[in-house]
């Protein structure tokens, strides 16, 4: 909306057509703003209306039933998410963390300007992508779909978080902590290892949360690395059945029942989604507090 | 940081070469840790390099046997072995398209709403909230677009589409709920708190004295407003191709609501495919060496335009808001 669209601003005084224009354009805002969050209001509330029936103890604790048996769970599925998103944290949050302090603390030259460029363009590749190169890097040299495939392909989604979020909060660590440390006679690697990456703990640990949320949600890259499994499994080198993987599933499925069980496992994977979140309100909050 | 320090490390450089010890004098400990870091970093590069040469070496077979056929060719065919991307790049484009028809002048008008006309304690938990709803996964919108907005776009909406605008050929045909007009919606529910929130922070970014002074000259709110958007343009323009960048790549929802088949059709009510969800449909499935290939050439197309386009979003936003944070944040 350009500046003409509300007519000259050399007219003085309020002419009745520039008074309309006014009341218009807010009304516009108003109501975009209105319509927009509509449809996210409405996700959130059929999540609930359609999620809850289904909503019981046993949806956690039980397996898979076949088609036509009441009842069932989806206890493997959501065993599954965690290990899947704990494989891809011990990958991401070695390599994201110290890259994010290598940026921070040595990152002048040009090559850390290049591992930043790199991470940004990172953030914005499609997961789909992720998952056709874990493919080819992991599933085919070990001839199956299994749960170290699908931990790498998030492993590399959650990495440009934790490096960015992490360069971020190190660098908020005042100079003068570093000063008066080295004054001590520290070495540098001290100076890290006891002061800043201690100072930054709490932003370093909601970065890591922030990614492994995004990643729990994560279905594409899981489709052809993890592949899915209808059993109990908990073997590294099987196919792994994940959260959003069945969700996917069951929603295609033809069966109401399935369906039914596709809006709970939904409300579920959005349930661990919030557990991740508040965790890392509950630690920001306390590791703040106790500085 | 203040009083005398900020005297000897008045610039970002000054100050990181105070806290740097001479690398003459550094001892093994220093080295190695310096070391270690640095080779971490490398490993992200590493990673990035990997994925461009995993997916070019897939691609590789579909290459050499279509060449630059592969984009122009509508032929999708594995029983005689010959791939054509052209109705998959369409459907990419027409649905990320008209998510930003959608999402644009809305997610800027909730952006205009929550950063100048909400009283602020309001904006900012509105504005707590779409980051909130940033946060869910695709596949949730998916769902809800296929068992809650096909069945409404099936029954209401598409059945007075074609009634009414029906002459146009965009809204003609069947209405099936699920197909083009649908992806484009969830993708535009899925865009916007992006557009939002990175609009919100680019217009709180600017400077107030812009406002005060177009309203000081006798405009009004509307047109001070104005002011504040002309200013605000290219990041607006970032903003927007960010979310751009997003919808290009979604891959669950709308595989989920998009109906694949790979017919170009110039009805938006018509079912269609993306990218994206072409490889999430097929590539399990694809059995014969030259069907993969095709796939992931798809892919290394799908990653070549999502780093175009983010990297032109990044420079955008990066000279509007001066930071390159905020969007390393928000993206």
């Amino acid at each position: 909306m350009p500046l003409e669209a509300f007519g000259p601003l050399s007219a003085r005084g309020g002419g009745l057509r520039r008074r309309a224009v006014n009341v218009l354009a807010i009304g516009a805002c108003v109501l975009a703003a209105a319509i927009i969050l509509l449809p996210l209001a409405l996700i959130v509330w059929h999540l609930a209306a359609k999620g809850l029936p289904a909503f019981r103890p046993s949806f956690f604790l039980h397996m898979p039933k076949p088609v036509g048996e009441a009842g069932g769970g989806m206890a493997n599925a959501i065993v599954g998410t965690l290990i899947l998103v704990g494989l891809g944290a011990l990958i991401a949050v070695p390599v994201g963390v110290g890259t994010g302090v290598y940026l921070a603390e040595y990152g002048g030259g040009r090559m850390s300007a290049i591992v930043r460029y790199t991470a940004d363009l990172l953030a914005g590749v499609p997961s789909i992508v992720v998952g056709v190169a874990a493919y080819g890097l992991v599933v085919v040299p070990m001839g199956r779909f299994s749960a170290i495939a699908g931990g790498v392909a998030l492993g590399i989604l959650m990495l440009p978080t934790i490096v960015r979020t992490t360069e971020e909060v190190v660098r908020l660590v005042p100079q003068s902590y570093r000063h008066a440390a080295l004054a001590l006679g520290a070495p540098r690697w001290r100076v890290l290892q006891s002061v800043v990456v201690p100072a930054a703990w709490s932003g370093i640990a909601t970065a890591i949360m922030l990614a492994l949320a995004r990643a729990a949600g994560e279905t594409a890259p899981l489709l052809f690395t993890a592949l899915g499994n209808r059993f109990w499994s908990l073997a590294l080198d099987q196919p792994m059945a994940s959260l959003p993987v069945f969700i996917f599933d069951y929603a295609r499925a033809p069966y109401d029942d399935w369906n039914r069980q596709a809006w709970t496992g939904a409300l579920v994977l959005l349930l661990v989604i919030a557990t991740i979140s508040a965790l890392m309100r509950i630690t920001t909050r306390r590791v703040a507090g106790s500085r | 940081m203040t009083g005398s320090i900020t005297v000897a490390a008045s610039s970002p450089e000054a100050a990181r070469s105070l806290g740097r010890p001479r690398p003459r004098s550094a001892p093994w400990a220093d080295l190695a840790c310096h070391g270690l870091l640095a080779s971490l970093a490398a490993l992200v590069l590493a990673v990035a390099i990997l994925i461009l040469f995993e997916t070019a070496r897939g691609a590789a077979p579909s290459i050499s046997a279509f060449g630059f056929r592969f984009l122009g060719s509508t032929e999708w065919d594995p029983v005689a072995d010959r791939y054509g991307a052209l109705p998959y790049l369409y459907g990419t484009i027409v649905s990320s398209a008209l998510a930003l028809t959608l999402a644009l002048p809305l997610g800027i008008g909730t952006a205009v709403f929550l950063a100048e006309l909400a009283p602020p304690r309001l904006g900012e938990a509105v504005a707590f909230l779409v980051e909130l709803l940033a946060a869910i996964p695709s596949i949730v919108y998916g769902i809800w677009g296929v068992f809650v907005l096909a069945p409404w776009l099936r029954s209401a909406l598409e059945p007075w589409l074609v009634a009414h605008l029906g002459l146009l050929p965009l809204f003609r045909g069947f209405p099936f709920g699920i197909g083009m007009l649908n992806a484009g919606i969830v993708l535009a529910v899925m865009v916007s708190p992006t557009i939002i929130s990175l609009s919100r922070q680019i217009l709180l970014a600017l400077p107030g004295s812009l406002r005060e002074a177009a309203l000081a000259m006798g405009a009004t709110r509307a047109e001070a407003i104005g002011v504040m958007l002309d200013a605000a343009r290219p990041g607006l323009l970032g903003a927007s191709i960010l979310g751009l960048g997003r919808a290009l790549g979604e891959t669950m929802a709308v595989t989920m609501v998009i109906g694949n088949t790979n017919r170009i059709s110039a009805s938006l009510l018509a079912p269609g495919a993306t990218m994206a969800s072409v490889i999430a449909n097929e590539f399990t499935e694809a059995t014969g060496k030259l069907y993969l290939s095709a796939l992931t050439e798809i892919a290394l197309v799908l990653f070549a335009l999502t780093v175009i386009v983010n990297a032109l979003a990044r420079l955008l936003v990066r000279g509007a808001t001066g930071a390159r944070r905020d969007i390393a944040g928000a993206a």
